[in-house]
């Protein structure tokens, strides 16, 4: 892992100074609301429904097990004993005072994290594949790169002032597990002829209210390119992207009105203009970076307590059979820890939580833990032999839940349970549709399927690229739901298409319901999972489903 | 023809705890009950104006929809109703509080 240099720790002092000093000023009146609230939104800081809320980044996902205690501890000494994990892999405390935000700023600042560009029109904290460095399937570690890039963006003059919010993602892998179509840049590490790895690069994707599946600006950019392309393509967009209307501002819009040949062209014009003024420092930084993020040393050993338990603990298989993912070392595996327990908060984690993950990483995890875009922990590098005692360890902090990847599985942005953007509540729809599928037993049955709930459509919730989306919308004063049917956020991604009306918070979980086991009547084996099903038959059979009367009536 | 004017309270978070207040006659509660209801168009957009000015008290001060009854102002709108309460996903907040 990458540790803070003297340099990285200097600076964020003095930044953590510097809002010390605007939130006395604003506490005394000298400054005003709209004076204070471009400062505090560039470290963090919000203003929601009930409360402040302080956002966190976790650069890439990635922490240690010392940086995961102080997120338990600030969210016993200053919050509610709870955090929430993002879709934007950073935590969130909805319940901070004003005057104590400067002290969870330094409590941070003493594990090297920050709040710093989680808002505001900058580069956002760059997201990663959450199994970097794990995947069997992987190419090299993104996180090298996506470190590189938060050097560069963290304060980066020219970036401070964009038109809009900016989010970069980095993947490592052909198999792309961090939505890299649905972002601003999206980076997918591939190999070209000669075997090198370098980059795909996607630009102008996005979600929200304007979805669109980002293009591929260059099909193979070599690694020693990667920064000046980026500053190039940031550049273009900071001159021709739109300021004159907020919801036309984002770089989507910006390579939708230009058309990619145009903007391809300004991009190669820049780069030919700037790349020089890089003079090989950049590839100095990321050889360092690569070696900071040098694999653990993993260890050998056999594996046979872990198979025997698999044959003696039934729990413990069908957790082992839903939770890990191959990984690149022998005797390895990825541990997905669900927080997505029937019933609770997607994301959300106690103190206590924390602290067993926290242990769990620095006793049988070498010390790393990442946070996934799905609100989930992952332990990526653990010894097949330690995986009983873990499992134990889970189940008794209530993190044992066997659900990776399934229906209960819910992405689930706050919305109006704590959002002042939110339109509808996304949170009990989670929960009673998780609860429901828990009561009906078919989980395993349905196997793999991805619900994301939105409660605007600002989409934090990802409901475009879930395999079923749900949309939280406000419809003359009464909260409604809208369904979208065949999105993916993977390599294949797609934007869904909307079923038809919206449903009453009544109407919801029964319409899912009906869908869901509608597919396993359609479906023509139980190796055919919902969007394969979906992308075969088309909407129409489904649509049936979930709007029984309309069909009824039309037959007729 | 101009909508005819609802009845109204002036809300806002408060500065340093960040929590939802509204506006009395005399100052601001926590209470949805205690609010001043102002059902005069004019009036309504004065006192806006007066909440507006506590900038050291104050964040984003609004008028909200209420629906005046025996026992004070209730919200008409779903919104207005869980910044009353709270949070449904745990007893946080007002429903916790007050």
């Amino acid at each position: 892992m990458y540790h803070y240099n003297d340099f990285d720790t200097a600076f964020l002092a003095e930044r953590n100074a510097q809002f010390r000093a605007q939130v006395e000023r604003r506490v005394d009146g000298s400054l005003t609301e709209d004076e204070f609230k471009p400062l505090r939104l560039m470290n963090g800081l919000y203003l929601q429904l009930h409360a402040y809320m302080l956002r966190v980044a976790i650069p890439y996902g990635t922490l240690n097990s010392a940086q995961m205690r102080k997120l338990a501890e600030i969210a016993e000494r200053w919050d509610k004993g709870y955090g929430h994990f993002t879709t934007r892999q950073n935590i969130q405390y909805n319940w901070p005072k004003l005057r104590d935000v400067p002290d969870m700023l330094d409590a941070l600042a003493k594990v090297g994290l920050h709040a710093i560009q989680t808002s505001g029109n900058t580069i956002r904290n760059v997201t990663a594949d959450h199994f970097a460095g794990a995947a069997a399937d992987e190419i090299e570690d993104p996180r090298p790169v996506a470190e590189l890039l938060r050097q560069w963006s963290t304060d980066h003059p020219e970036f401070q002032f964009l038109p809009r919010k900016f989010k970069i993602a980095v993947s490592g892998s052909d198999v792309d597990r961090a939505v890299t179509k649905a972002h601003d840049i999206g980076l997918r590490m591939i190999r070209n002829a000669a075997g090198e790895p370098g980059f795909e690069v996607i630009v102008g994707g996005g979600l929200g209210r304007t979805p669109m599946i980002g293009k591929v600006i260059t099909a193979f950019l070599p690694k020693a390119d990667l920064l000046p392309y980026v500053e190039a393509i940031v550049s273009v967009y900071n001159l021709l992207g739109r300021r004159d209307n907020k919801y036309k501002a984002r770089i989507k819009i910006t390579v939708h009105e230009n058309g990619i040949e145009r903007i391809r062209e300004l991009v190669e014009e820049r780069f030919s203009a700037i790349k020089a003024q890089f003079a090989g420092f950049d590839q100095k930084l990321l050889g360092k970076l690569e070696a900071a993020f040098a694999p653990p040393a993993f260890k050998t050993g056999n594996v046979k307590g872990y198979e025997a338990a698999r044959l003696t603990n039934p729990a413990f298989a069908s957790w082992s059979d839903t939770n890990l993912s191959a990984h690149k070392a022998d005797g390895y595996a990825i541990v997905s820890i669900s927080l997505k327990a029937h019933g609770a908060t997607p994301g959300d984690a106690t103190a206590d939580q924390m602290r067993v993950m926290a242990d769990l990483a620095e006793r049988y995890g070498h010390d790393e833990l990442r946070i996934s875009h799905e609100q989930n922990v992952i332990l990526p590098h653990v010894h097949k032999s330690d995986l009983p005692a873990i499992y134990a360890a889970l189940r008794d902090a209530g993190l044992a839940t066997a659900n990776i990847g399934l229906v209960s599985d819910i992405i689930a942005c706050p919305g109006m349970d704590y959002c002042a953007l939110a339109t509808a509540r996304s949170i009990p729809i989670a929960q009673e549709i998780a609860e429901r599928f828990d009561e009906l037993k078919l989980e395993h049955d349905i196997g793999a399927l991805k619900i994301k709930i939105s409660g605007c459509i600002n989409a934090c919730g990802h409901h475009h690229v879930g395999h079923i989306g749900i949309l939280g919308l406000d419809r003359a004063g009464v909260e409604n739901y809208q369904i979208t049917l065949g999105g993916d956020g993977s390599e294949n991604a797609a934007i869904g298409e909307r079923a038809g009306p919206g449903f009453s918070a009544d109407e919801i979980i029964p319409a899912i319901e009906r869908l869901v086991l509608g597919y396993l009547e359609l479906r023509d084996s139980s190796d055919e999972t919902f969007l394969e099903a979906y992308r075969r038959l088309g909407a129409a059979p489904f649509k049936a489903v979930l709007y029984p009367q309309e069909t009824k009536q039309d037959a007729a | 023809m101009p909508r005819a004017f609802t009845p109204k309270v002036v809300t806002a978070n408060h500065l340093l705890e960040g929590d939802v207040i509204y506006q009395t006659t005399t100052g601001w509660t926590r209470d949805l009950a205690e609010a001043e209801v102002l059902d005069d168009e004019a009036h309504a957009d004065l006192r806006l104006l007066e909440a507006t000015q506590q900038r050291d008290v104050v964040v984003g001060a609004y008028l909200a929809d209420v629906e005046p009854t025996d026992t004070g102002p209730k919200p008409t709108h779903f919104r207005e109703a869980f910044r009353m309460r709270g949070p449904s996903n745990y007893s946080h907040g007002k429903q916790a509080e007050l």
